[in-house]
């Protein structure tokens, strides 16, 4: 079974959105997670809260938000374009925005679920070590919450790569420029005739989540042995 | 000179501990649980601010509220193990004791990862992670970890407290060598007396947040208010002694004492050599005849110097035997012997009473 060059072309570009969009929201994340999981501050509940609005949005929803806010009209969308001459509307690095706003929460609520089970204790000792704050959390802090990251990282790469209505809202249905799989698959079911190729990107999907399914696990295993010596 | 002065609230629980000691050896910091030890050991390594004191190590000054200084826990190279050790999870024995030596000053230093290694007995760890390590084996890297930081200050808080009795006698003979070895100064919390017997110099005795007591461990120690005060067990006296003979027979080794002769079991130590000796109150019982035909093999002449207060069914007395000796008995017994201070009499030690982890090679015999 051969992929032809349209699969190809998909699969590719399904990873490289995926990819992007976990590689920008990642310290963004970190970030976050670590300001709502260690910090009260007032306006904690609505940060919190619009961090995990995406989840619970219709996903479309989020897609029309993106195009009204970063479309070329819109306020921000047109400030990029001005000031940096970056397009994201109907390009693919639009569909990696889409794709990490959504995944967003997913991979901050792993990352904060791994900073609140962390034992501080350890922290205060690095301390007393003589270690600054800034040196205790790349060396202690970080290493002890990768298993979390972990997590979040692959919970989001996969929700990434299933991206389907905030795309198609924002950044419409490019081939070749935001024609993710799921946006190609879809396609297939829409035009006579379609129903075999739809069907070859439906295993090429399982495919792929299986390997980063079994690619997780044997991941998540060589980190906790690192962890737990 | 290390002088803590600290005053603090947290709900119910008031801290308001002051003392000075001479920061040398060990400075025992000894009380019950909750009465607040912990607490201001942490004030000492600056995890946690006092509302108002003054905390000072030689002419460094660490704390002072009136000041308005208060340095970061990492400025205040206080090296701080903790009871259940801390190691870092994901480092290996080596990189847990490295950790601190990138923030340690560059010269004076008195801890190489060598000596270290050596002293501790870590060079088989050094590989292992710490989730793999014993109870014992992880409080000594936590001992070699906090050293490496060069500290100026060694805080120790209950290192033995969750260690089986024979990792606890390994992990404070290791203690000892530390502190005759390395000559970093170190406040040992604990609420243990034998632990606190055997390791130090100095004794803070704290009760309710307060301190109770301070001064040089022999004298706190036969302090006859000790016991209210601690909330334990504690009354007892430390002798000073010197291996005089052992008698091969009876497995039996003879310790001069002033005042006589104390026969304990044997004991691996040269003759010639000075250690402490704690004798428990309630291991020292009274005669005023000599005691004849007796099974005790101690037998010291002294005078009452006092008679505690009564509590229960005892009361404390201190005996003057050329060093002073403490015996609880009963107050019954008290009044039947007609005692008083001045009166004369025999202490009786029984030799198997004396336990040979609180037999202490003296600091000075090492010097």
């Amino acid at each position: 079974m051969a992929l032809t060059p349209l699969e190809v072309e998909a699969i590719m570009l399904s990873l490289r959105v995926a990819g992007w969009a976990v590689l920008i929201s990642l310290p963004l994340g970190i970030a976050v997670a670590w300001l709502l999981a260690r910090h009260r501050f007032p306006g904690w509940s609505v940060v919190n809260g619009l961090v995990h609005l995406p989840l619970v949005l219709p996903p479309v929803v989020v897609g029309f938000v993106l195009l009204l806010l970063l479309g070329r009209q819109g306020p921000l969308g047109a400030w990029l374009d001005d000031w940096f001459g970056i397009t994201l509307a109907f390009t693919w690095q639009g569909a990696a925005v889409a794709s990490a706003v959504v995944s967003f929460p997913l991979m901050v609520r792993a990352i904060r679920l791994s900073i609140e089970g962390m034992d501080r204790r350890l922290e205060v000792a690095a301390r007393t070590l003589g270690a600054p704050p800034v040196w205790v959390f790349a060396s202690i802090s970080l290493p002890l919450m990768l298993p979390g990251v972990l997590t979040g990282v692959i919970l989001a790469f996969a929700r990434c790569l299933g991206e389907f209505g905030a795309t198609i809202t924002f950044v419409s249905n490019i081939p070749g420029e935001t024609r993710t799989l799921p946006l190609a698959l879809y396609t297939y079911t829409q035009v006579p005739g379609g129903l075999d190729g739809a069907f070859r990107l439906m295993v090429i999907a399982i495919v792929i989540a299986f390997a980063a399914l079994v690619g997780s696990e044997l991941l998540a295993r060589v980190v906790k042995r690192r962890l737990e010596g | 000179m290390l002088t803590v002065s600290a005053r603090l609230s947290r709900g119910a629980f008031t801290l308001d501990a002051a003392f000075a000691a001479e920061a040398d050896g060990v400075v025992a910091l000894f009380g019950a649980s909750g009465a607040g030890k912990t607490t201001l050991a942490d004030a000492i390594a600056g995890l946690v601010r006092p509302d108002a004191g003054r905390i000072a190590l030689e002419d460094r000054v660490l704390f002072d509220s009136a000041g308005g200084i208060n340095l970061r826990p990492e400025r205040r190279r206080i090296g701080y193990v903790f009871q259940d050790g801390r190691l870092f999870p994901h480092l290996s024995v080596r990189g847990n004791l490295l950790y601190g030596q990138r923030f340690a000053p560059r010269e004076g230093r008195h801890a190489t990862l060598e000596r270290i290694v050596t002293l501790l007995g870590l060079e088989a760890l050094l590989r292992r992670r710490p989730g793999t390590l014993s109870g014992g084996e992880r409080q000594r890297v936590a001992l070699g970890r906090a050293l490496m930081a060069q500290p100026a200050l060694l805080l120790m808080d209950e290192p033995l407290a969750a260690l089986d009795v024979p990792r606890k006698a390994q992990v404070i003979d290791y203690i000892e060598r530390l502190r005759d070895e390395i000559g970093v100064p170190i406040v040992f919390v604990s609420h243990a007396v034998d632990e606190v017997a055997r390791l130090a110099g100095t004794i803070v005795v704290m009760a309710d947040g307060r301190v109770a007591a301070a001064g040089p461990a022999a004298e706190v120690m036969a302090r006859l208010d000790l016991d209210p005060l601690a909330g334990i067990e504690a009354a007892g006296a430390v002798l000073d002694a010197t291996v005089q003979r052992h008698d091969g027979a009876y497995g039996l080794t003879e310790l001069g004492v002033a005042g006589g002769i104390l026969r304990v079991p044997r004991l691996r130590l040269a003759p010639g050599r000075s250690l402490r000796v704690r004798v428990r109150a309630r291991d020292v019982s009274l005669a005023t005849a000599e005691p004849r035909e007796t099974s005790v093999l101690n037998v010291f002449r002294g005078t009452v110097v006092e008679i505690g207060a009564r509590r229960g069914a005892s009361v404390d007395v201190a005996v003057d035997i050329g060093a002073r000796l403490t015996a609880r008995i009963t107050a019954r017994s008290a009044d039947t012997l007609g005692l008083a201070p001045g009166s004369q009499v025999y202490a009786l030690v029984k030799s198997v009473a004396v336990d040979p982890a609180s037999l202490v090679q003296s600091e000075q015999d090492d010097a």
